[in-house]
C-alpha cells in the first residue's frame, strides 16, 4: 500500500515541477515577446520592474490578482467563469505528454500525438463558452470568427501531422523523436546531424504547420478575433482580473506547445544538431529548449512584421490553399514510402 | 491491461495539478481584490450608449457550413491515423484502398469548391 | 486495479449524471455542455478498457468537431425559453404516451434476447491482427485491407454529407464583390493606369 502512495507521489512531484517549470519559462516567453516587439519597433519595452524588466511578468500577475473581478449583469455567470478554466487547464494538460528528454514525459502514452491533436481541438471550446455567456455583442462576434477560424486551420494541421506519421510509423512523441536518428544525413553517410530531421524532407509541411499553428492559437497575422480596432479584444472583452489572465495564460501555453510540437514534429526533439562531441555532450532539455525558444522567437518577429489578414484571406488561405496542397503532399509522401519500400 | 492504465494515471494527476493551479489563480482574485459593484462597471460593453436588444444575434448560416466541412475532413484525418502507421503492413493494396477514399472525398472537395461554398463574403 | 474499478465507477456515475442533465435542463447551450462531459466520460471508459485510440477519435471527432456544431446551431436557434417553457404542459400527454410505448417496446426487445454460447469465447479471443501491436496499428492493419467495403462506404457517405450540407446551406448574397488574386497580380501599368492630358482652365 505504501509504494502506491510512493508512485502517486512521485506523479504529483513530476507534475508540479513541469507545470512549474512550464509557467516560468512562459512568464518569460511574454517577456521575451515583448521585447522583440519593441526592439522591431525601435522602443524599449519593458524596462523597469527589475533589472532589464525581468520580473515584468510577474508584477502583471500581482496586478491582475488585485484587480476586481466584474461578471456582467447579463451574463451566464457559470459559464462565464468555467470558459476561462476550461482554456487554462486544457491548454496546460497537453504538457503531460510532452517529451522534453529521452524518457522524460510525465505520461509516455502510446497515442502521445494524438492526445494533443484532441486537446488542441478542443482549445475552441474556452472561446465559444466565453463569447457566448458574456451577452455582449463584441465577444460574441469575436467568438463566432474564432471557432471558424481555429477549425478551418484544424484540417491542415491534421493533414500535416499525418505526413509526420508516415515517415515515423507511430504516435508515441518518443518514437517520433527517436526515428529522426537517421535520415537523409545517415543516408549520404554523415554522422547524425540536423540533417536527418523531418523538416528538409518535408519543408513544405513544416512551413504550413508554422502558419496554421499562428492561425490556430489566435496569434498575428492571425489575431482577427481580437482584432481591436474592430472588435476591441474579440471574446475577452467583457473579462477582468484573473479570469482575463486565465485567458492569457491559455493562449500562451498553447503558443508554446506548438513551438514544442514543431521541435518534436520537424527539428528533432532533444536530439543535439551534430552527434559529435562536444554537441553531444549538452543535456538533451537544453536542445529542446533552445530549439522551443528559436520557434517562439520566429512566432515573435512574424507578430511584429505581417500586418493582419483580412477575413476572407484567412479563411482562401485555410481551405484552398492549405488544405489541398497537403492532402497532396499526403498522398505523395505516402506514394513514395510505398514505391520505394522506405515505408517504417 | 493494467500496464496500459500505468500509462494513463499520470495524465489524469497531471490535469488535477494544473487544475488546481487554474482554479487557485482564479480564486486568488475573488478573494483578495475588492468588490465595488456599480450598475454601469456591470453593465455589457458598448459604445457609449446602451445596447438596442439581446447581444445573442441570429448570424450567418455559413459558419455552420465551415462546420460541417470541418467534421467531414476532421473524420478523414481520423481515418488517416491508423493508416499512416500501418503502412508497411497494409502495403500496395492498403495505399490504393486509401488512394480511392481520398479520391472520393476530393470529388467532393472540388464539388464544394465549384459551388462557390470556401468562398466568404 | 482497485483504482481502475474506482475510476469506472466515477466515469460511469458522471457520464449518467451528466446525461441526464442534456434532458432536463432548459438551456440548450447547457445541454450541450453537458453532452460534451457525457463524451469525456465516454473517452475515460474507452480507456479503462484498453481501447486509447477510440478514446481520443472519440474526443477528437465528437466533442472538437460534432459538439461544435451542435453548439453553433443552438447559439443561432435564438430561442425564447419563456415562450418554450409555455407550450410544454400540453405537449405532455403525447410525449409522455410516446415514451411509454417505446418503454414497452424495449421490454419486448430485451425479454426475447438471448446471448449465443460462443459469444463470450469470441470477444475474449483477440484477433489475430492485434497480437503484439498497439491497437492503433491493430485497426490499421485490418480496416484497410480485410474491411475495404466499409471503409469505401464510409467514404461515400461522407460524400453525400457533404453535398448535403452544401446543397441545404449554400446561399449566395447577390452583389457581392470578391477578391481575385489572379486578377489583381496579373494588372499592368498599362491595363491600371490610364493617362489624360489636360488643358489648363477646362474641365474634364
Amino acid at each position: 500500500m505504501t509504494e502506491i502512495f510512493w508512485t502517486l507521489g512521485i506523479i504529483v512531484l513530476q507534475s508540479v515541477a513541469l507545470l512549474t517549470a512550464l509557467l516560468i519559462i512562459v512568464a518569460y516567453l511574454i517577456y521575451a515577446d515583448r521585447k522583440v516587439w519593441a526592439a522591431v519597433q525601435l522602443r524599449r519595452g519593458p524596462n523597469v520592474v527589475g533589472p532589464w524588466g525581468l520580473l515584468q511578468s510577474f508584477a502583471d500577475l500581482l496586478k491582475f490578482v488585485l484587480k476586481e473581478v466584474i461578471i456582467p449583469d447579463g451574463a451566464n455567470k457559470g459559464v462565464f467563469m468555467i470558459a476561462p478554466l476550461v482554456t487554462s487547464i486544457l491548454a496546460l494538460s497537453a504538457w503531460a505528454v510532452v517529451p522534453v528528454n529521452h524518457g522524460w514525459a510525465v505520461a509516455d502514452i502510446n497515442v502521445g500525438i494524438l492526445f494533443i491533436f484532441a486537446i488542441s481541438s478542443l482549445e475552441v471550446y474556452g472561446v465559444i463558452m466565453g463569447g457566448w455567456a458574456s451577452n455582449s455583442k463584441y465577444p460574441f462576434l469575436g467568438a463566432l470568427r474564432s471557432a471558424a477560424q481555429m477549425v478551418s486551420y484544424e484540417v491542415s494541421i491534421g493533414f500535416v501531422i499525418i505526413t509526420v506519421l508516415l515517415c515515423a510509423g507511430s504516435l508515441n512523441l518518443t518514437e517520433i523523436v527517436m526515428s529522426q536518428q537517421t535520415g537523409i544525413g545517415t543516408s549520404l553517410g554523415l554522422p547524425g546531424s540536423f540533417l536527418d530531421w523531418y523538416w528538409l524532407p518535408l519543408l513544405p509541411m513544416f512551413g504550413i504547420f508554422f502558419i496554421s499553428a499562428l492561425a490556430e492559437t489566435n496569434r498575428p497575422p492571425f489575431d482577427l478575433p481580437e482584432a481591436e480596432s474592430e472588435l476591441v479584444a474579440g471574446f475577452m472583452v467583457e473579462y477582468s482580473s484573473t479570469p482575463y489572465l486565465l485567458f492569457m495564460l491559455g493562449e500562451y501555453v498553447a503558443i508554446t506547445l506548438m513551438c514544442a510540437m514543431m521541435t518534436i514534429l520537424f527539428l528533432g526533439g532533444w536530439l543535439p544538431p551534430f552527434d559529435i562531441a562536444p554537441f553531444n555532450w549538452v543535456p538533451g532539455v537544453v536542445w529542446f529548449l533552445t530549439k522551443l525558444l528559436a520557434v517562439f522567437f520566429m512566432f515573435a518577429m512574424v507578430k511584429a512584421f505581417v500586418p493582419r489578414y483580412r477575413y476572407d484571406q484567412l479563411m482562401r488561405l485555410g481551405w484552398k490553399v492549405f488544405l489541398p496542397f497537403s492532402l497532396f503532399w499526403v498522398a505523395l509522401t505516402a506514394g513514395v514510402l510505398v514505391a520505394f519500400g522506405w515505408a517504417p | 491491461m493494467p500496464e496500459l492504465l500505468n500509462d494513463y494515471l499520470p495524465i489524469v494527476i497531471f490535469m488535477g495539478v494544473a487544475a488546481g493551479i487554474a482554479i487557485a489563480l482564479m480564486a486568488s482574485a475573488l478573494v483578495i481584490a475588492v468588490r465595488n459593484p456599480d450598475p454601469e462597471k456591470h453593465s455589457a460593453y458598448e459604445c457609449g450608449f446602451d445596447a438596442f436588444d439581446d447581444a445573442r444575434m441570429k448570424f450567418d448560416v455559413r459558419f455552420y457550413l465551415v462546420a460541417i466541412l470541418f467534421i467531414i475532413f476532421d473524420l478523414e484525418v481520423a481515418f488517416l491515423f491508423p493508416w499512416a502507421v500501418s503502412l508497411k503492413e497494409v502495403g500496395v493494396f492498403g495505399f490504393w484502398s486509401m488512394m480511392i477514399f481520398l479520391a472520393v472525398l476530393t470529388i467532393g472537395f472540388i464539388y464544394e469548391w465549384r459551388k462557390g461554398a470556401l468562398e466568404w463574403d | 486495479m482497485a483504482f481502475a474499478a474506482a475510476f469506472f465507477y466515477l466515469f460511469s456515475a458522471v457520464a449518467v449524471a451528466a446525461a441526464v442533465m442534456v434532458i432536463v435542463s432548459r438551456n440548450p447551450v447547457h445541454s450541450v455542455l453537458f453532452l460534451i462531459l457525457t463524451f469525456f466520460n465516454g473517452a475515460g471508459l474507452f480507456v479503462l478498457l484498453g481501447a486509447e485510440f477510440l478514446a481520443m477519435i472519440l474526443v477528437v471527432v465528437y466533442v472538437g468537431a460534432v459538439a461544435v456544431l451542435f453548439l453553433f446551431v443552438v447559439m443561432m436557434l435564438d430561442i425564447d425559453f419563456t415562450e418554450l417553457r409555455q407550450g410544454l404542459l400540453s405537449y405532455a400527454p403525447i410525449g409522455g404516451t410516446i415514451g411509454l410505448i417505446l418503454l414497452v417496446e424495449l421490454a419486448l426487445v430485451f425479454s426475447g434476447w438471448a446471448i449465443s454460447s460462443e459469444a463470450m469465447e469470441t470477444v475474449a479471443a483477440p484477433v489475430e491482427a492485434a497480437v503484439g501491436a498497439t491497437n492503433t496499428e491493430a485497426i490499421g492493419r485490418v480496416l484497410y485491407t480485410d474491411y475495404i467495403y466499409y471503409f469505401q462506404m464510409a467514404g461515400l457517405v461522407l460524400l453525400v454529407a457533404m453535398v448535403g450540407a452544401i446543397v441545404l446551406t449554400l446561399r449566395h448574397k447577390p452583389g457581392v464583390k470578391r477578391q481575385n488574386i489572379a486578377a489583381q497580380v496579373a494588372r499592368t501599368p498599362a491595363t491600371a493606369v490610364e493617362i489624360k492630358k489636360i488643358k489648363p482652365g477646362q474641365g474634364i
